[in-house]
């Protein structure tokens, strides 16, 4: 064998190798064991539970300014000025701060624009005030701790079930979005609970004493119009009355991120309810607020947004309380683990969810192979059938196509899905094409007379021209799909473009080291069967 | 073996019957995308939520529409999938608001569960996606396709010519045209999957047009004395005996597809299946005509002779 055959031949046998390393790994137990343990199914063939979910980080900025509105008034109230948010609803990222004597203008100034706020809001003069404007750069630093925080939080919940190789990050598609992939999971009402129960504890102050019987009549106690510091939620002060209108300052006393900790405990009657710690400094806060409102002030526990308990302020409280709102004991078992994993920092709304069982995923994958494998069956044969000897090239190009493809995979650590299985029988397809437009070409060389050493020659030369283009063009667009698609587009790209790549080698390199091989062991003026 | 041997096709000759085919086949699926079924979209798209429910015995459709109604869910489909799994039921409820879409889904198992007897029942596979979700998955879809086309356009301008690369991407469009077409016009339901199989269709029947081109191309470098049209054609049926076997062959792996592939990759193979088809007509009787006619307008404008850039080739394979 000549030196450059023998070189390219053991370079095909290593390829070879290390690819079949990719599919396998060192072998172990039963051999599907291994293959499955190398590469990773889809989440539609193995079954599971897929989620996109958009955290509404308008909320947390909603919040974050609430929170400084009340800082503010406090900060402010010596110079006689007033802190609101004009509109709420459509920008509640504005403060409004109204300054009744002119006088006082370059001290509230002086407040507004320090330390704190400076780097968070973008201050403009009125007629008679200032206008604050949380800033693009703030709010984006917000939603992205939001973002993370929410991601964090759902890791946690999700790791108390106990699901092996969940995924949660950020989906490139849309706006503060996040991707939850949970397989073997198929119980969705479930882990939906799991996971969008805010657990968002907020501690308001509470307006007026009294509730009223609805919204509507809250409304018209406040005089018509609800000042922009407040806020009507409904919900009942033990918990599990009927719901009633409460008025409450919009700003919390506390909120989600102060907790520290939670537990179920019992109260007094032996009911079940849940005991919080809070962290130092909200607990040195929250010390000052119930110190100062002694005795005649109310707080409301909020919990997703409902009035679950009311209590007046018996006594100061530094960093420790409970809250009994007529729980159930799963109902307190449930809650105390959300907040102890931490409460999301804004609401959750679900986008997308894609559930399917187990024995769907058998089916699919049974299904998907069978094709793959008739596919490949038909192909082959016909191959032998039509080029004879050059068949066996075509053939033995097309299953080393398919190790590199798979054996990349491994590598790689991509998913395959069942649009994925699509992927390789189309790159089988194209990986036939590809011997076809060469076999052809040599034929065609062969007709014109040309010895089977110089048909092979140019008739690779030839066909080199338009599986290149070929290939290119595919492997752009398939790129291009990887690029903007998402799930079952993705799955379908990535074999597509591993399969094409695998397939250049294969089909022009491999197939060609075979006929040289041919060739050189019969002599250059021996003929080829094709 | 040999199929096709030195073939004399005039296929250039017959542009009117192929236009008047491909005219026909464009003009009905754009009927009945305007007029009749429009462009079906499935619940990726359009948003809602699809519960696949596989029951322990054969279920009557009856009785679970009656189950939904008394749960007040009104504008379900109930679907009986064909083939090996006669226990299954597909039950999709269409756009729902953001906020009540997981409700629904939950409404569904419920009112199966509680509110008759419709047998034991499994969910084998639920799907929700919500109106909005969907809009932003469609208009990617959207811009995956215009993207890639725009990819493989200046590609081709960049290897072959400007008109090359048009006539190619006029072919592609017609196979999309015509296989959008053949979804609307069955009333089949275009998913996130379909469009996985319209842009390999894409990429298909553009290496299809990029092999014809490539022997164009080639075939002119020869400098015979013959008209350009006799070239194209010369071209097509040098490269018909490849053009036959790979469309044949592939044809076939997606018919494996499509006959065992299962209910899940349905839409996806026929989606192939039909674009096979037409992928391989359209570089025959849609991107070559196309140059050809070009070039003629082009000489009958300018008082040139009809002839094509030849662009530039590959360097042959480097050994």
């Amino acid at each position: 064998m000549g030196k450059n055959l023998a070189i390219k031949t053991w370079a095909i046998i290593g390829i070879l190798i290390v690819f079949l390393y990719g599919i396998f790994g060192i072998p172990h137990g039963s051999l599907k064991q291994s293959i499955t343990d190398r590469i990773h199914l889809g989440l539609d063939l193995r079954g599971g539970t897929h989620l996109v979910l958009q955290v509404q980080v308008a909320e947390a900025i909603s919040s974050a300014t609430d929170r400084d509105l009340a800082a503010l008034t406090t900060a402010l109230s010596a110079d006689g000025a007033t802190v609101s948010k004009a509109d709420p609803t459509a920008h509640p990222d504005t403060l409004t701060v109204n300054v009744l004597d002119p006088s006082k203008l370059s001290d509230v100034r002086s407040v507004i624009t320090g330390t704190s706020y400076s780097s968070t809001y973008a201050v403009e003069s009125t007629t008679n005030g200032f206008t604050m404007k949380m800033t693009q750069a703030a709010q984006r630093d917000l939603s992205d701790r939001t973002l993370e925080t929410s991601i964090e939080t759902i890791r946690q919940r999700i790791d108390s079930l106990g699901v092996s190789e969940p995924v949660i990050e950020k989906y490139g598609v849309g706006e503060n979005e996040i991707l939850v992939e949970l397989p073997g999971v198929s119980d969705l009402s479930r882990v939906e609970g799991i996971i969008q129960s805010t657990a968002k504890l907020e501690i308001h102050e509470v307006v007026t004493g009294s509730p009223y019987p609805d919204a509507a009549q809250a409304l018209t106690a406040v005089g018509g119009v609800l000042p922009p510091d407040e806020s009507i939620i409904m919900g009942s002060a033990t918990g599990n009355g009927p719901d009633q209108a409460w008025v409450l300052k919009r700003a919390s006393i506390v909120e989600g991120t102060d907790f520290r900790g939670a537990t179920t405990q019992q109260d007094a009657n032996g009911r079940p309810d849940i005991g919080f710690t809070l962290t130092t400094e909200a607990g040195e806060r929250f010390y000052k607020y119930t110190d100062a409102n002694k005795g005649t002030g109310q707080m409301a526990i909020v919990l997703e947004n409902k009035v679950r308990e009311v209590a007046t302020i018996q006594s100061a409280i530094r960093d420790q309380g409970q809250i009994t709102g007529g729980f159930s004991q799963q109902q307190a078992d449930d809650l105390s683990l959300m907040l102890r994993t931490g409460s999301l920092p804004a609401s959750i709304k679900f986008l997308e969810s894609h559930t399917v069982g187990p024995s769907l995923g058998v089916t699919s994958i049974h299904q998907g192979v069978t094709a793959a494998v008739a596919g490949l069956v038909v192909v082959m044969l016909f191959m032998l059938l039509y080029y004879k000897g050059a068949g066996i090239n075509a053939d033995l190009a097309l299953l080393l196509n398919l190790v590199i493809l798979l054996g990349f995979m491994g590598f790689t650590g991509a998913t395959l899905t069942l649009p994925g299985i699509a992927g390789v029988i189309l790159t089988i397809g194209m990986g036939v094409d590809s011997n076809v437009l060469i076999f052809e070409r040599v034929r065609e060389e062969l007709r014109l007379g040309k010895s089977a050493a110089s048909a092979i020659e140019d008739g690779f030369g030839h066909a080199w021209t338009t599986i290149f283009d070929t290939h290119v063009t595919t492997i752009v667009s398939a790129g291009i799909l990887f690029m903007f698609g998402t799930g079952p587009v993705k799955g379908f790209a990535v074999t597509l473009v591993f399969g094409l790549i695998a397939n250049l080698f294969t089909a022009v390199f491999v197939s060609r080291v075979i006929f040289d091989y041919l060739l050189e062991k019969r002599g250059r003026e021996a003929t080829i069967s094709i | 073996m040999e199929f096709f041997r030195s073939t004399n096709i005039d296929w250039l000759g017959k542009k009117w019957y192929f236009l008047g085919f491909s005219l026909i086949f464009s003009v009905a699926g754009v009927l009945s995308m305007c007029f009749w079924h429009g462009i079906p979209k499935g619940v990726d798209f359009k948003g809602g939520s699809q519960v696949k429910v596989s029951f322990t015995q054969q279920p009557n459709e009856d009785t679970i529409r009656t189950s939904m109604d008394r749960s007040g869910i009104k504008d379900a489909t109930i679907q009986r999938l064909n083939g090996d799994v006669p226990n299954e039921v597909l039950i999709t409820l269409p756009q729902q608001n953001e906020a009540s879409l997981d409700a629904s889904r939950q409404a569904v198992i419920n009112a199966l569960g509680t509110n008759f007897s419709t047998g034991s029942f499994k969910i084998e596979d639920s799907y929700t996606v919500g109106p909005k979700a969907g809009q932003q998955l469609q208009q990617q879809a959207l811009l995956a396709t215009v993207y890639s086309l725009l990819g493989m356009l200046i590609y081709l301008w960049f290897r072959f010519e400007l008109i090359y690369g048009v006539a190619a991407v006029v072919a592609v469009f017609h196979d999309t045209l015509i296989t959008i077409g053949a979804f609307s016009l069955t009333n089949k339901e275009i998913s996130l999957t379909v469009i996985a199989a319209l842009l390999t269709l894409i990429g298909y029947s553009m290496n299809d047009t990029i092999v014809v081109f490539d022997r164009i191309r080639e075939d002119l470098l020869e400098n015979r004395r013959e008209t350009l049209a006799e070239t194209v054609n010369r071209a097509i049926n040098q490269t018909l005996s490849r053009t036959v076997l790979t469309s044949g062959l592939t044809f076939l792996t997606v018919l494996c597809l499509f006959l065992f592939g299962g209910e899940v990759l349905h839409p996806f193979s026929f989606a192939l299946v039909v674009g096979i088809l037409i992928g391989t007509y359209s570089s025959i009787a849609v991107a070559a005509p196309m140059l050809v006619a070009y070039q003629e307008w082009r000489s009958r404008t300018k008082g040139t002779a009809a002839t094509l850039p030849t662009g530039k080739a590959a360097k042959p394979v480097v050994r």
